[in-house]
């Protein structure tokens, strides 16, 4: 039975308070103004007084507006059809398309039964060095791209969207630039990706809150194709602007913030969404990908800092490049070890020379004489570079650990390189 | 959180069960004020109206003890994570609470005791088997005074919930013991007869540990590093090969995926010790970032309560939690709902204490029977943005024995693991004799100066000396403190090689050598360290590992001219090498 309510007792920012009994934690309403209806939920009950987050944004509400109690929480439609589509932040047709009413499913349910999960084996192939040889990516992996504004992070997650071998691909966009949101339609449509594509995009022109409902939405539709044996690629950027429209909640609420305005629980609200990345036991599969700028380019952000330790690594996008230092791939032990023998010792030993590089780098820059061993360093590292770090590099796996050895073969002696004598004699085909 | 008007009496702490729709749902008592009671639900708390009704338990929180805990998984709240799996499927769905003990299986029961003898409470009645242990039967820890056994069961099989004996205490009421009783998590268990001074090493095979930063049997060290610098893998390394009869791995707060590692793996791997499976000497409590955050504050003291339980019988104990820093998150966000005054960084005021309190359920002890038991404590931190300066990390090291602090830039240049050997500390004794771990700390310092100085005055300001110093640091450092997990030798070395190889690697360290310039003392080095890693892959005592032995002994009187005039001393009271 739904409930009217036409007193509301204060509006402040985008939460609006009304005096309402029998109303249930997380419901639904519907506010109407005369500036159009919007959906809201409810984030506190004490005693008669409800408080409610208005999707829509509060501005324009007036006391003597009515809100409308639906009787249940948010929920959306679940079926094939909704491949091709795009939606937006509260899963209304972004595209002209028919409005879905069908199999409604909850979003942000329960987690996964750890017990049900099993160890991720599979290694998504990108085509990109960097990715594949120094951090390979997992199926059922969850890694964040830090970056800074001005980054081709979304060409970056395109790529990625295009090359890897998925059966969905759903992309969650909070605060997209209209252009971006462009740009993505037109590569996975030219990509010919678009018709095993959801998007679920909010634009940065749109009401902050509706952001908040993305990656809920966009996870609880991803979590319903995996249990149909789908391996889906939730796509999601930029999640530093979910977080900040979760401090802006948190701040009208009159939260206690605990770091730089943040909600004290910032930690469990991003990690409650990362955490639906998932390989179901015989079953299918979630594979998260997201977007996190670091404002002022700093790691220690309460944003990057808190996905870092939620996520399973991370990829550093600095200067068009993935940075081989603080890149980590967390679950890449999983998978290459059975790729090649060397995967590993290349991996490994290829960065601490490259380490190495940037010390000689670093000396040469303060003008010191340069040995034998940084000047065999600095070639190595510039060929590192040029071919490998290079984004525009794009070779399979096996081509780009051969490569490695074709470098590391031209610029050392064997027992400068710390690696194993018997990989050397085994792959290292260069004249010593 | 929930307020809840209540009329009678509430408890602080008591456990009570939310009614809504046709579920209960768990949840404890925090606060009292007058007749409102403040409750953490251990549950999402959407759909909840007001005007519901809440049924109060009377009892603390409290976790199941007796045979059957080993090899079990558990969330925060001893609900058996397969079994769940079973019931409700792929997801956890809330308000399904279930036994945490097999009440159906049997176990066979040898009683140690007979009717009219005179125990206390902690003392052993009988033992089933359980695994590898004999699990004792004990007089349930909250039983006062001296008690007699008025009847005690046949030898004979039993499920936990069969009457083993019937006991009258002083007040003469009788109580009826079986296999199982409960303990309220956060009152430390002090059924023993006294607390002993942690001195033996607990090894873990992993050579910087043992060697330069020991941890002791009953006692506490912590792991604090920035994201990615592999503190979870430095747990999962230790949980595997640490010597210790059972592990309990507190899962808070971090990443499924890890725990599913462990969880898939461990069933697998064969305990060298024992040739058993690992799981069966390990009990994982896990409460993931994504499960309810008020199970997880639970769930670090129901872990601590089981292994103070399994040291009880006589047994070493090694608990790891992972994360602390999260268990602390879930402080704040229970404190911040309240609408506590914050403290630093909005953590509550009584982080502190409560931390102290924690690594303080830590200890060996002497038990009322003679036998010795204890709980070692190593809890990671992640301290935001990487900084060791934050409220957790501070309180931990008040309160610690051991602090292995993991660096970002060793992880970044690979240097596994990425302990820091020079800001860490242990205040225990290690493996090797301490005059030599002294020796070789001294040179990695020494060393590291070196390198600060070259990147000034660049190489060629620095002399052959200090050089040759730095060298000496690199080698130790490249192939002593870093160690390959991948490998299937170097991953776990045993004490008695980490005592022959620091002793070859300490007769380097201690030479004086030879050269007519830099160039060649690199390219010496080089070759030495190249030896060294293929070495360190070799099996112990095998002919290949014997004959890179001389081949590195070799390489060292070729270069070498005598002793370091510092090092003289190092041998006192022993017989020179070589």
């Amino acid at each position: 039975m739904q409930k009217v309510y036409s007193k509301i007792e204060s509006i402040s920012g985008n939460v609006i308070t009304v005096k309402a009994t029998g109303v249930r934690y997380k419901e639904l309403a519907v506010v109407g103004s005369r500036y159009g209806s919007s959906m809201a939920e409810v984030i506190r009950l004490k005693g008669d007084e409800v408080a409610l987050q208005v999707f829509n944004g509060a501005r324009g509400v007036s006391t003597g507006d009515e809100v409308r109690f639906m009787g249940e929480p948010m929920k959306v439609s679940f079926s094939p059809n909704l491949l091709g589509r795009i939606f937006d932040g509260s899963g209304r047709p972004r595209d002209g398309g028919p409005e879905l009413a069908d199999t409604m499913v909850e979003i942000g349910g329960p987690s996964v039964n750890p017990a049900k999960r099993i160890i991720p084996r599979n290694m998504v192939r990108t085509g990109i060095p960097m990715i594949d040889v120094f951090n390979s990516l997992v199926e059922s992996q969850k890694l964040p791209i830090f970056s800074v504004s001005g980054e081709p992070y979304n060409e970056l997650l395109a790529r990625i969207a295009l090359q890897a071998e998925v059966d969905i691909i759903i992309l969650g966009g909070m605060g997209l630039k209209y252009d971006d949101y462009l740009f993505f339609k037109d590569t996975l449509e030219k990509g010919g990706v678009m018709s095993r594509t959801v998007f679920f995009v909010h634009t940065a022109s749109d009401p902050v809150v509706e952001s908040l409902l993305v990656p809920d939405i966009a996870l609880a539709v991803a979590e319903n194709f995996a249990i149909q044996d789908k391996r889906v690629l939730v796509l999601l950027t930029d999640m530093t602007n979910f977080a900040d429209a979760m401090k802006e909640i948190a701040i009208t609420m009159e939260q206690v913030p605990s770091n730089r305005g943040y909600p004290g629980d910032l930690y469990t609200q991003l990690a409650s969404r990362y955490e639906k990345a998932v390989d179901f036991e015989g079953s299918g599969s979630i594979t998260i990908l997201g977007v996190t700028t670091m404002p002022g380019d700093d790691v220690t952000h309460p944003v990057p800092d808190n996905t870092g330790y939620i996520t399973e690594g991370q990829f550093y996008l600095r200067n068009g490049r993935i940075e081989p230092f603080g890149s980590l791939s967390r679950l890449k032990q999983l998978v290459n070890g059975d790729t090649r023998e060397d995967h590993r010792a290349i991996m490994d030993g290829m960065i601490k020379l490259y380490a190495a590089y940037k010390e000689s780098l670093e000396k040469k820059s303060m003008g010191f004489k340069m040995s034998d061993w940084d000047e065999k360093l600095l070639t190595y590292g510039q060929l590192f570079e040029k071919e490998m770090m290079d984004l525009s590099v794009n070779i399979p796996l096996e081509a780009a650990l051969d490569k490695g050895w074709e470098i590391l073969g031209g610029c050392f002696a064997p027992e400068e390189t710390g690696l194993k004598s018997e990989l050397i004699e085994k792959y290292c085909r260069t004249k010593v | 959180m929930v307020s809840v008007e209540y009329a009678g009496e509430a408890t602080m702490n008591e456990v009570c069960y939310i009614n809504t729709g046709d579920k209960k749902l768990k949840s404890e008592v925090i606060r009292i004020k007058g007749n409102v009671a403040d409750l953490q639900v251990f549950e999402m708390t959407s759909g909840i109206s007001v005007g519901e009704t809440v049924e109060f338990s009377g009892e603390l929180l409290s976790v199941q003890l007796g045979p059957g805990l080993l090899g079990q998984i558990y969330d925060g709240l001893q609900n058996p994570l397969p079994e769940l799996a079973q019931q409700c499927g792929f997801f956890l769905e809330r308000g399904v609470y279930m036994a945490a003990l097999d009440d159906k299986k049997e176990w066979e029961f040898s009683p140690t005791v007979e009717a009219g003898a005179r125990l206390e409470s902690g003392e052993q009645i009988g033992f089933v088997k359980e695994g590898l242990f004999n699990h004792w039967i004990m007089v349930p820890f909250q039983l006062d005074g001296v008690l007699t056994i008025e009847s005690i069961a046949a030898a004979g099989t039993y499920t936990i919930n069969d009457v083993l004996a019937e006991v009258k205490d002083e007040k003469g009421d009788i109580h009826q013991l079986t296999m199982v009783f409960n303990w309220p998590v956060k009152r430390a268990i002090k059924n023993y007869a006294e607390r002993l001074k942690p001195e033996e090493t607990l090894i873990t095979k992993l050579r910087i540990i043992d060697t330069f930063i020991p941890v002791a049997k009953g006692g506490t060290y912590c792991i604090p590093g920035p994201f990615g610098a592999g503190k979870t893998v430095l747990q999962q390394i230790t949980s595997r090969y640490a010597d210790a009869d059972i592990i309990i791995i507190a899962a808070c707060g971090e990443r499924a995926g890890e725990v599913v590692e462990t969880l898939k793996e461990f069933p697998e791997l064969i305990d060298p010790k024992t040739g058993r499976s690992l799981m069966e000497r390990t009990i994982i409590i896990c409460n993931t970032s994504s499960m309810p955050v008020a199970a997880r504050e639970a769930s670090v003291y129901t872990a601590v309560t089981m292994a103070e339980y399994y040291r009880q019988m006589g047994l070493n104990v090694l608990m790891l939690a992972d994360s602390t820093s999260r268990w602390a998150q879930a402080m704040r966000e229970m404190s911040g709902r309240l609408e506590e005054i914050p403290g630093e960084e909005a953590f509550p005021a009584y982080l502190e204490s409560l931390i102290a309190a924690f690594y303080e359920r830590a200890g060996i002890v002497r038990l009322k029977s003679g036998d010795i038991g204890s709980v070692t404590i190593g809890g990671t931190v992640s301290p935001a943005g990487g900084n060791f300066e934050e409220p957790v990390t501070q309180a931990t090291l008040k309160v610690v024995g051991a602090f292995h602090g993991l660096s970002q830039q060793r992880a970044d240049a690979r240097k596994y693991p990425a302990i820091h050997p020079l800001e860490s500390w242990s205040k225990y004794k290690g493996i090797i004799d301490q005059k030599k771990t002294e020796y070789g700390r001294a040179i990695l310092f020494k060393g590291d100066e070196v390198g600060q100085m070259m990147k000034v005055v660049g190489e060629e300001g620095t002399s052959l000396d200090d050089y040759i110093i730095y060298l000496k640091s690199e080698l130790l450092d490249y192939v002593y403190i870093q160690q390959n997990s991948f490998d299937p030798v170097d991953a776990a070395v045993e004490p008695e090689r980490q005592l022959h190889i620091y002793d070859i690697l300490i007769g380097i360290l201690t030479a004086k050598l030879d050269f007519a310039g830099k160039e060649e003392a690199r390219s010496w080095f080089n070759r030495v360290r190249q030896n060294f890693l293929d070495y360190n892959g070799k099996k112990w005592k095998s002919d290949e590992f014997n004959n890179l032995e001389k081949t590195i002994s070799e390489l060292l009187d070729d270069k070498k001219i005598g002793v370091e005039a510092d090092a003289e001393s190092l041998w006192a009271g022993e017989s020179r090498r070589g």
